[in-house]
């Protein structure tokens, strides 16, 4: 009599390039740095509207951000490395907006999802922000009325590439530098 | 429903006469059009006569006619007796270089807000209200948003592209 082992479908991420011997393993820094960060995301959803909805469905049992890393979702700005924004941002919350991404810890991202924190979306009007790209900088844009969960996790996927490729210090690059200053971020 | 327009339009005249520039019905809602500098008085009449007793202030708030010139803008008081479920609406209408209107915070404390909304969008300032300033937008908006002039989009968007939209 043999008992059948169901086969795990589990996939765990591999090891990044590197020389390999009996008990040793050598790699560069940057790669072991950028796969532990980009399957480690503590994303602050900065939920305003209806695309905060959508991203519950992502979060939730279906669609399971989880199993891309970024199942701790910190409400803190303190810990977390991505801020995502999601509905529409009226004028008098975007120095708010502004704040919270200030207080996070290098390195953070930012993911702006569906149309209105993207662009204003239909709210082309006075009381509306139109983009959040003109308090702090964005790394992905998902567009969308709202997007589907498939689009925010494209946009996390997208957002982890970013994570490996970057530079481990990636705040003393004299272009992220630059980019800071044109927002008048320090 | 008891018919209140000439119950409360007698009652104004006898003791505002001139003031009281028109009384009509609206649908089935008494309106009255009053002299701006009386309107304080003609609320508070309102609220202390023992046969009105309007102590309910359902709403206040602007608006602006573009094409009435002299009368451009406007403030409508909402008015509810709470006893007999009598509604009316009181009016003043005046100039948009002359928006200054004493404030109805002496009679209803909730005025207060709703003053202050309706300078935030119409740019009406209430003389004597404690605290005048935006409520809702934010400080550095420059203009009021409701006035028929206020541009609808807003003017620092660069992606409309007008061919886009048929115009």
């Amino acid at each position: 009599m043999s008992i059948e082992v169901e086969k795990s479908n589990i996939q765990v991420v591999n090891s990044p390039a590197g020389i390999e011997g009996p008990g040793f393993f050598a790699t560069s820094v940057d790669k072991v740095i950028g796969m532990a960060r980009k399957n480690s995301i503590w994303p602050l959803p900065f939920a305003t509207s209806c695309c905060g909805i959508e991203f519950m469905a992502t979060m939730a049992a279906h669609y399971d951000m989880g199993r891309f890393g970024a199942e701790r979702l910190s409400f803190s700005p303190r810990q977390a490395d991505l801020l995502m924004v999601m509905g529409t941002i009226a004028k008098k919350m975007a120095p708010i907006l502004r704040q919270v991404y200030m207080q996070m810890a290098e390195p953070r991202w930012v993911l702006s999802m569906g149309a209105c924190a993207s662009s204003g979306g239909i709210f082309d009007t006075y009381s509306v922000l139109q983009g959040i790209d003109r308090v702090i900088p964005v790394d992905v844009y998902v567009p969308g009325c709202p997007p589907r969960p498939e689009q925010v996790l494209d946009g996390i996927l997208k957002i982890q590439e970013l994570i490996q490729k970057e530079s481990i210090r990636r705040r003393d690059t004299p272009q992220y530098k630059a980019l800071l200053a044109e927002y008048g971020i320090e | 429903m008891e018919d209140i327009l000439p119950v409360i339009e007698s009652k104004l005249r006898e003791t505002f006469g001139d003031a009281i520039v028109s009384a009509e019905m609206s649908k089935d809602f008494p309106v009255f059009t009053i002299k701006k500098d009386k309107i304080i008085d003609v609320v508070k009449f309102l609220y202390d006569e023992p046969e009105m007793q309007f102590r309910f202030l359902t709403d206040l708030c602007g608006i602006h006619f573009p094409d009435n010139k002299g009368q451009e803008l406007g403030v409508i008081y909402h008015l509810h007796n709470l006893r007999r479920n009598w509604r009316i609406r009181l009016r003043i209408f005046f100039a948009l270089n002359d928006s200054v209107v004493p404030t109805l915070t002496t009679v209803f404390s909730t005025a207060n807000w709703m003053e202050r909304e309706t300078y935030d969008f119409f740019g009406i300032t209430f003389k004597g209200h404690p605290n005048m300033k935006r409520i809702l937008n934010v400080d550095d908006l420059g203009g009021f948003p409701m006035l028929k002039e206020f541009p609808l989009e807003d003017p620092t968007r660069t992606d409309k592209n007008d061919s886009m939209f048929g115009r």
